[in-house]
Parts: structure tokens; sequence; C-alpha cells
């Protein structure tokens, strides 16, 4: 359309295409609706407008109409609902084996740490093709991590790591909003996402890096003397943390867990809550003494010490992965 | 009904009456509808209290455990007693309206009224101990070294203590505020049975105050071993 | 406040007859009346008061966003704007308006009954609401707040500076006019109904202002309640909702939607009400599928309650309570689609008239099914997650609120107003105000569906430049419709003066209300009515030629 006035925002990323289908079948669908009154009101109120001699017909319902027009309608909302469902759960679903993004939210800024060791402020750099999941935890208020062109949105809560993931399919760079009101500077705190082809996203990545996440997390752990009690024989005083990611483990209480990037975080920074069966209650709180950036380097060397084979990130081929993920939207390009 | 244009007519019927109902009967329902209609917008105001105290005490429940054991529970339990003896008067206080019986009815009053009022004492001295042993949540808060009842060597966290207390405090002083309220109610109701305005013809607002009374019994019914009883048996 | 109503004479001749207005004169007898109708003015008045500061801030809200740079006001300044418009339209406008203004008038006449069940306790409610205003505007003159109407944790205990405990405490105290409000209604439609006046013959509104009444009564606690938490969590700094000593933010959010959810349902409700009695008097029939319309209201009040959770889809609920939520979100649209086909309906074979109440409740008819229809794509939890927390969750909502309820509530007003204030006002102006209200809200409001989809956030007062052309249009249809709003304004105060003396029917419309004086007398009837027909009886009134209603205006 004209130069600055879109109308549709751009679609970059697989999800889009599968949200942009519902949407025009939402839009067809109320269209209908709406000219089906419109044009049914218009038409009454006009071919039945007050005439001298002709009174009204005191009609006084219909039940057949009324469920017809109860059911039908229903059913509609039904199919809305469930192909909502299955677009939601996709979108909440991060694949196996993506590249992790540590995302830590302050009033206002973002601030985000690669698994290679990038650290970006307010930008994204991201290669074209790769299943890339945000693990993303604020410093202080409810923030929002909003990314248009890829119809995607996740409240980022103090206290607790919320998950998304997207899939970029169109180099460019792209809005990045906070959608949740976190204060005064709530409408500056915008960034971008550089989707870029994957040699240009290689060539970015080699200019300057401090090292894996996980390396600055085996840092940590040895300097706060995690290591003391926590080692990879079986006379530690606390557990033994290699392989423990992503695996159940028995807590004390009876309870069963899995322990994934909140229980990591749980016990660095609350251990007594969920302490593991056969450990005494020995472990210090590190609240306070720790900062969500740390946390973060911690949960990563955690969970690179439960993955089998160190393997590099995969940049899967991007047409004919695209085309899979938007079975359900047959007419998006 | 009468217009009040038309000088002079009025209807004979007790004073009692308020003029814009039909009769003495559409308006002592309609007094008792509305009574519990408030009643059940009290039960959601509370309702939200128990909602966010049940969610924590599933979440925390050693620790609300370590901070319900620091609490008395015979105090509570006291009290208990003393709510429901003071439902009974309010039973009887109406029973005596009911059958002309003026003596017991102010009796009775007053002895619901006393009952209130050893509630708050009681009430107030469990405040006072909490306050001593900074259980108090705010700056001054402390609870360490507590012991998780039945976890031995596992203490309760502070953090989740001080949660268990700001409900404790919100909850039994919301409490206690409709108590006030509810003695301040029985004190109008004392001075009108005095003055003989309730006859068994008429004590609607003896009917209704009840069961505001009753309420606020039960609530604290439900109170007492959510806050106080939690394992303690071991 | 002195009014000269008089009876239709011909030759100039009036003769001042005793009505609720001119019963008694002086500021203490209007400051402590126990007459339901003079309650309503009073209420009148003071919500009209807080629309319009509402609606000032709205302006500036509007103007601010003419360029995509913050250049108007400062963002702290704009973050108070947003949240004090949303929190004195919704808490002082929208909750109160059409029960406390038309259903404190319209509820005792239509069943037959000469006030409320509590007159003393409506007085009070008003009494409640003033206090809550006058502490609100305390507020916003001493500071005010900037958390959103919405005041999410730990922005709102642990991190603002802004006067947080004295808004919420204006609100908790407003609630309760709410609260006492709904209970008055309830008994007084139990217990109050003139004989024969069975519950299958009740008007269609007060099967809306019942079931809005069951909303006040078991949602407004909730809220109060969590104002107290939060007030009690700054205050004290303790941790109920702080993640960092222990609390969890989101109870704050389940506490806070499942109110402010079945609100949206008090501030609906009782406008279809209104729809359904303007639709049937200007169509001259009953409306189609009474009993289906009647139950529809029932229901919304109902699963209204059962779906605050669809606005918390991305706020970090499980993806099983999303689905639970979505599912049951479709459910409530159901009963809402039904009315506005039975609305429809009730067209066919009418005989149907554009007066201006008519012209408002077509508004209503287009606006609400746009909002509500928008309501499906937010349910649809694919969408949402793009499109929640932008300017299309703006839009939605503002074409239920304004587009539905408020053209609801002015079709009600000047459907009602021959009745409260015996005068007649100007068709013509009227239609006018209905036709220039359409418009603007819609060029208004349509563009931000746009912005929405686009990408832009609520609550920015800067925004990238490509946003600017839609935010323009949105600002000139804002200003469209504030003409279309002053308008009324102006000539219901004229008609007071000036306006035609009102017969007492003039719509010869169905209903115990016109068979009142215009104005009514204190006591409403001079004899207790006896039902004998039921409701929208319009065969039987247009089957009576020489009663027909004289043009109006």
């Amino acid at each position: 359309m004209f130069d600055n006035f879109p109308l549709w925002p751009d679609r970059a990323s697989t999800a889009a295409g599968n949200v942009d289908a519902l949407f025009i079948f939402l839009i067809i669908v109320s269209g209908l609706m709406t000219a089906l009154i419109f044009s049914a009101v218009v038409y009454f109120a006009a071919r039945y407008r007050r005439r001298r001699g002709v009174p009204a017909e005191q009609i006084e319902g219909s039940t057949p109409l009324e469920l017809t027009w109860s059911i039908i309608p229903l059913g509609v909302f039904i199919v809305i609902f469930a192909w909502g469902a299955v677009v939601y759960f996709k979108s909440r679903t991060p694949p196996r084996d993506s590249t992790e993004v540590y995302v830590v939210a302050k009033q206002w800024m973002w601030k985000l740490e690669h698994s290679e060791g990038q650290r970006e402020i307010n930008e994204l750099h991201v290669p074209v093709g790769r299943d890339v999941k945000l693990i993303m935890t604020s410093q202080d208020v409810i923030h929002s991590f909003y990314v248009p062109a890829f119809r995607m949105k996740q409240d980022v809560l103090p206290g607790r790591y919320t998950v998304a993931w997207f899939r970029a399919t169109k180099p460019g760079t792209y809005h990045l909003f906070c959608a949740e009101y976190c204060g005064t500077q709530h409408s500056g705190m915008i960034g971008s996402i550089v989707v870029q082809e994957p040699a240009q996203y290689e060539a970015w990545m080699n200019g300057g890096t401090t090292g894996p996440l996980s390396a600055t997390g085996e840092k940590i752990f040895s300097e706060l003397g995690c290591v003391t009690c926590h080692r990879s024989d079986a006379q530690g005083r606390g557990p033994n943390l290699q392989g423990v990611f992503g695996k159940p483990v028995q807590l004390a209480d009876g309870r069963t867990v899995t322990a994934d990037e909140n229980y990591i975080r749980e016990c660095i920074l609350d251990p007594g809550s969920k302490r593991v069966k056969g450990f005494q209650p020995i472990m210090p709180t590190f609240q306070g003494l720790v900062s969500e950036e740390q946390v973060n380097a911690l949960v990563a060397y955690i969970k690179s010490q439960s993955q089998p084979i160190p393997t590099g990130p995969r940049t899967t081929a991007a047409a004919p992965q695209v085309q899979d993920m938007n079975k359900a939207g047959s007419q998006v390009q | 009904m009468s217009d009040s244009t038309a000088v002079g007519l009025h209807h004979e019927h007790r004073p009692e009456l308020l003029h814009h109902f039909a009769t003495e009967e559409q308006q002592r329902d309609s007094a008792s509808l509305g009574m519990w209609i408030f009643l059940a917008t009290e039960v959601m105001f509370f309702g939200g209290l128990f909602c966010a105290y049940l969610i924590y005490r599933g979440w925390y429940f050693g620790d609300f455990a370590a901070a319900s054991k620091s609490i008395d529970a015979r105090l509570g339990g006291a009290n208990t007693a003393v709510l429901i003896c003071s439902s009974l008067t309010v039973v009887l206080a109406i029973w005596a309206a009911q059958t002309s019986r003026r003596a017991l009815l102010i009796g009775m009053l007053i002895l619901t009224m006393l009952f209130g009022v050893t509630f708050l004492g009681i009430k107030g001295v469990e405040y006072k101990a909490k306050f001593d042993e900074h259980h108090v949540p705010g700056a001054s808060f402390s609870f360490a070294h507590e012991e998780i009842p039945g976890h031995p060597g596992q203490y309760a966290n502070p953090r989740h203590a001080q949660i268990f207390f700001a409900l404790y405090f919100i909850m039994t002083g919301l409490h206690a505020l409709h108590m006030i309220i509810g003695l301040g109610l029985f004190a109008w109701l004392l001075y009108a049975a005095w003055r003989g305005r309730f006859t068994p013809e008429y004590h609607t607002p003896l009917e209704i105050g009840g069961l505001y009374w009753h309420f606020v019994d039960i609530v604290w019914i439900y109170l007492f071993p959510l806050l106080y009883l939690i394992d303690r048996h071991k | 406040m002195s009014m000269a109503t008089a009876t239709a004479q011909p030759a100039g001749q009036t003769i001042e007859r005793e009505n609720y207005l001119n019963k008694h004169y002086g500021v203490g007898s209007w400051l402590l009346t126990t007459d339901h109708k003079r309650i309503s003015l009073l209420y009148l008045l003071s919500i009209t008061f807080f629309f319009f500061i509402g609606g000032f801030f709205a302006l500036l809200i509007r103007l601010e966003l003419l360029t995509p740079a913050g250049d108007l006001v400062q963002a702290d300044t704009y973050n108070k704007l947003f949240t004090m418009h949303g929190m004195v339209m919704v808490f002082f406008f929208l909750i109160p308006s059409i029960p406390a203004v038309l259903g404190n008038f319209l509820v005792p006449m239509m069943i037959g009954a000469k006030d409320l069940a509590f007159p003393r306790i409506n007085l009070l409610s008003w009494y409640l609401y003033i206090i809550g205003g006058v502490m609100m505007l305390h507020c916003m003159l001493t500071g005010g707040v900037d958390t959103g109407w919405t005041f999410y944790t730990p922005f709102s205990t642990a991190f603002t500076n802004t006067k947080i405990v004295e808004a919420g405490l204006a609100i908790f105290v407003a609630g309760f006019s709410s609260i006492l409000t709904g209970l008055n209604f309830i008994v007084t439609i139990h217990r109050m109904r003139a004989p024969g006046m069975t519950w299958s013959r009740l008007p269609l509104f007060i099967w809306a202002h019942y079931a809005t009444s069951i909303i006040q009564i078991l949602g407004t606690p909730v809220i109060a309640i969590t104002i107290v938490l939060v007030a009690v969590e700054r205050t004290l700094h303790l941790g109920i909702f702080d993640p960092k000593l222990g609390g969890d933010p989101l109870l704050f959010q389940h506490l806070f939607w499942f109110y402010s959810h079945p609100a949206v349902y008090i501030m609906i409700l009782p406008s279809m009400g209104i729809v359904s009695e303007i639709i049937a008097c200007f169509s001259r029939k009953r409306i189609f599928g009474y009993t289906f319309v009647a139950i529809s209201s029932i229901s919304i009040a109902v699963f209204g309650f059962l779906v605050w959770a669809h606005h918390m889809f991305v706020a970090g609920i499980s993806v099983y309570a999303a689905l639970l939520f979505s599912l049951l979100s479709y459910s409530v649209a159901v009963p809402s689609a039904v009315k506005v086909f039975n609305w429809t309906a009730t067209l066919y074979k009418g005989s149907i008239r554009y007066d201006a109440p008519m012209l408002y409740a077509f508004g209503f008819l287009g606006l609400f099914t746009i909002g509500g229809l928008t309501g499906l794509f937010l349910a649809a939890l694919g969408i949402d997650v793009h499109v929640t927390d932008t300017y299309f969750v703006v839009a939605h909502f503002h074409y239920i609120m304004v587009g539905g309820a408020l053209m609801g509530y002015l079709g009600g007003m000047h459907f009602w107003w021959p009745k409260i204030s015996g005068r007649l006002y100007p068709e013509g102006w009227a239609r006018l105000a209905a036709l220039i209200v359409f418009i603007g809200f819609n060029l208004t409001f349509f563009p931000q569906f746009i912005l929405g989809y686009l990408g832009m956030p609520r609550r920015y007062f800067q925004y990238p430049q490509e946003f600017q052309v839609l935010n323009v249009l949105s600002t000139a249809g804002a200003t469209v419709l504030g003409v279309g709003y002053l308008l009324p304004m102006i000539y219901f105060l004229w008609s007071m003066r000036y306006g035609k003396p009102a017969p007492d029917n003039p719509w010869n419309a169905a209903g115990l209300e016109w068979k009142t004086p215009s104005p009514p007398t204190t006591f409403n009837f001079k004899e207790e009515p006896i039902v004998t027909w039921e409701a929208y009886n319009y065969e039987e009134l247009d089957a009576r030629p020489d009663e027909e209603a004289p043009s109006v205006g």
C-alpha cells in the first residue's frame, strides 16, 4: 500500500502464517455475520417501516429457530476454538534442540544473552530458519516480549522463567516491543530482532565473544563454591548435577518434579522448598548474591552437563521446514 | 396505597410498616432476603482471602505448619467456644422476643455482647503475643530457626512464614472488624429492646442482626481449623 | 430545582401538577431524599460529571497520539492519563450509569411498586459513590496513579510511587455503592412486584437488571478484597504478590480478573435491557423469543464468572488452563449472539419508526455485533497471543462499552426522558446526534483494530512512524464523537426549560411506567396496579386508534 501506511504486519516467522490464516478465517466469518445482521436490520427497517393501517404482526418466537441459531454458532465457535488451540499449542511448544537465548527484562530495557556467549541490549540477532527458544525472566516488574512480525508474545515475570520460541523465515529487522505496562518508559522499551542469512549471522557471532554461556556458568559454579558439595562422584553433600537436567527428581517431601529451568533456579534461590530426597537441608540460599544473568549462566552450565554429545546448533534448511509448519494454513505463501 | 397529595388519608397500620411496602409480611421478607444477599457478598469478600490462603498453604505447607504451630490453639479454641455460645444467646434472644420475655431478651443481648467483647479480648492477647515474638509482618519480622513439624532438622522459610502471618492478621483482623461492627449493631438492638420496640409481631431487626452475628461466627469456625490446626498432631 | 410541569392544555393554560420534581424544594429535600426517582437524578448529575472528566483524559490521550513522538505531555503524565481515564470511566461512569440512573428510576415503576425495597440504602449507595468519587478526584488532583486501571503487581505494590492506596480505597468505597444497588434491585424484583406481575410478565429491562445485580453482589466483593490486599502489601511491604518475598504476581491477576471480567457484563447487560424495550416499542411488537432473551441475560451473568483467565493467556498460565478458559469464553458468546438474532427478528413484520431512541438501538445492534465478533478473535488462543495487550483489545472493548453500553444508555435516556423530566427533547437534533456519534465512533475505533494487528501495543505514548496515519484517523474520529456527546447534554438541558411538555405516554409504549404521569408523582401510582396482561402488549395498545402517539418533537 502506501509507503508508510502498512495495513498488514510483516510475516517473518513460521507461526505468522498460521496465525494469519486463522485471522483471515475469522475476518471472513465475522464479515459474513456482520453483513448478515446489517443487511437484515436495514432491510427490515425499510421494508417494515410504519405505514398507516398496517399493524405489526405479533410473533412470539420460534424454538426451532432459537435452537438453530444457538447450535450453529456454537459449532462455528468450537471450530474456531480448536483451530486457535492448535496454533497456540504449537506456539507454546518449543522444538527440541532449539537454540537458547536467555532474556532478562528490566525497567526499561531488554538484556539478551546467547548460549554462545554474545550479549545484546535491545537487539537480538538470529539466523533465518533456526528454532530459537527464549528463556526469560524479569529483574523487577512484569514485562512482555512481543515481536509482531513473528506473531509472538510472552509475558516476562519476576521470580520465574517463562519460555517462548520462534523460527524466523525472512531476513530483515523487526520491531521488538514491551507489551505489558511497566512504568515510565514502557513505550521506550523497544528494540529490534535482526534476522540474518546464516552466513551473515556466523560472521556477526564471531565478531567478539566472551565464550559460551555455559562456560561462564561453570566459572560461577566454581567461584561460588557450588562444586564443593555438588561433586561429580557419589560423595558430595549435594546431589550430583551431571545428567540431571530434564529428568524427574524425587523430593524429600514425596513429590516428584522435573528438573527444568525453573526448578534449577528455585534450588539456587530458595533451596529448602524442593529439597532432593536423601540429602540434608544444608544448602544456603544465593538470593541476593547472584544476578539474574548469573543464574541464567548457571542454568546453562547445568544443562550443558546433561547433553549427551556437545553439538553445535543445527540450522535447518528454510524452505521444506516452513512448509511443514504451515500445514494448517494452506493458502499462506 | 395513599398518594400523599390526598391530604388526611392514612391507612390503619402499625407504625413499623414503612410506606413503600404493601404489607408487613413483604417488609419482613424483604429485610430477610436483603440480609441473606448481604451475607452472600461477605462470603465472596472473605472468599478471596480464603482462596489466597489455600493456594499459599498448598505451596508452602511445611512453612505454614511451622507458623501455625506458633499461634496459640488453646486461645483460638477458647474463642471458638465463646462464639458458639454467643450464637446460642442470640437464638435465645430472638426466642425471648417471640415469646414476649423482655427481661430474657435484654439479658441475652447483653450476654451476647459480653461474649463478643471476650472474643476480642482474647484476640488482643493473641495479637500481643505475636507482636512480642516479632511475628507481625513488616520491618521487624523474624522467624528464624523454627522447625517444620514432622521434619526435624528442617527449618521453615521465613519469607513463606511471613505470608502466613500476613494472611493470619488480615483474615482474623477483618473478622475482628466484623465483630466490632456486630457489637455496634447489638448495642443498637439492646437499646431498642430496652425501649420495648420488639414484640412477637415485630422483631425483624433482631432476626437480621442475628443472621449477621451467626455469619461472623461461621467465618470463625472456618478460620480456626485452617489457621490454628495445621499438622498439630506432629 | 423548580420545574413548571404542565399538563397538555390548549391555548397556553398551564397547571402545575404536583410531581416528584416539584413536590419539595430546597437542597435538603434532594440531598436527604429517599425517592428513587430523585436519587436517580442525583446519580445522573454525578456520573455525567465523571464522564466529562474521563472524556477529557481521553481527549488528551488522543491528542498526544497524533504524533509518533511523545511531545504533548511527559511519559509519566501520559501514564497517569490513561490510568485515570480507565479508572474513572469504568468505576465512576460505566458501572453505575444505567443501573443507578435508569435502573433506579424505572425498576420500581416497571414492576408496579412505590419505591425500591430499601430507599434509605439507595440514598446511602449514592453517598458512597460521591465519597468514592471525591476521594478519586482528590487522588487525581494530588498526583494521580500511573499503573493502568488494572494495577498489576508487583509494579503497583512495590515499584510505583503514585497514589495507589488512595485510588484503591476510592474504588473500594464506590464498589460498595455498586453492591448496595444490586442488593436493592434483587430484593425489589423478588418481593415488590405488583399483583399479577409474574416473572414471565416482567419487561426484559428488569431481567437484564436482575442479571446485572447478581454479578454486582457476587463479583464486586472480590475486587474489594483484592484492593485491600494491595493496599496492605504496599503499606507494610508484605509479600503476598511480590515474588521477591515469596508471593505470586499471577495470584493478583486471577483475583483482579475474577471481578473485572464479570464487571464488563455489569456494563453491557443493562444496555441490552434498554435495547429490548426500545426495539419492542418502535417495532410495535413483543420482542421475538422473550423467554430466550430473558434466559440469555441470566446465562451471560453465570457464564461470565467462568472466563476470567482469558485476560491471562500470555501471562504465564499453563497451556491447559488456557485451553479451558478459551473454550468457556466461546460458550459465553452464544447467549449474546442469540440476543442479537432475537432483536433483529423482532424487526421482521414490525411497524418501525426511526425516532432517536430507535436510531441509538440500531447503532447498538451494529456496533455491539462488531465488538462481540472481535471477542471471538480474542478468545482464539492462537490469535490472542498476537493481539493481546495491543490496540486490537482497546478497539474491542470500546466497541462493546462505548458502541454498546453507551449507545444503549443514550437511547434509554432519550426514550425515558419525557417520563423523567416531563419534557420532550428536540427530535431533529437527537437524530443528528445519533448519526454523529455513530460516524465518529467508527472513525475513532475501527482504525484501532488495524493498529492492533499491526502490533501497536497498548499504553504507548510514542510509537513507530508507520502507525501515525491510523492514529490520526482515530483522533479525528474522537473529535467528531466528542461533538456527538456534547449535543445531547446541551439539548437535554435546553428541553428542561424550553422543551414541549410531554404527555404521559408519548411513544404509546407498553410498560407500567408509562401509565403514570410525566413526570410521575412521588409514589408513582395512585393505586397499586393489578397486572392482567403480558409484557409488550403492543397489539392491544395499537388497537386503540384514538390514543395513537402524537408526533414527538
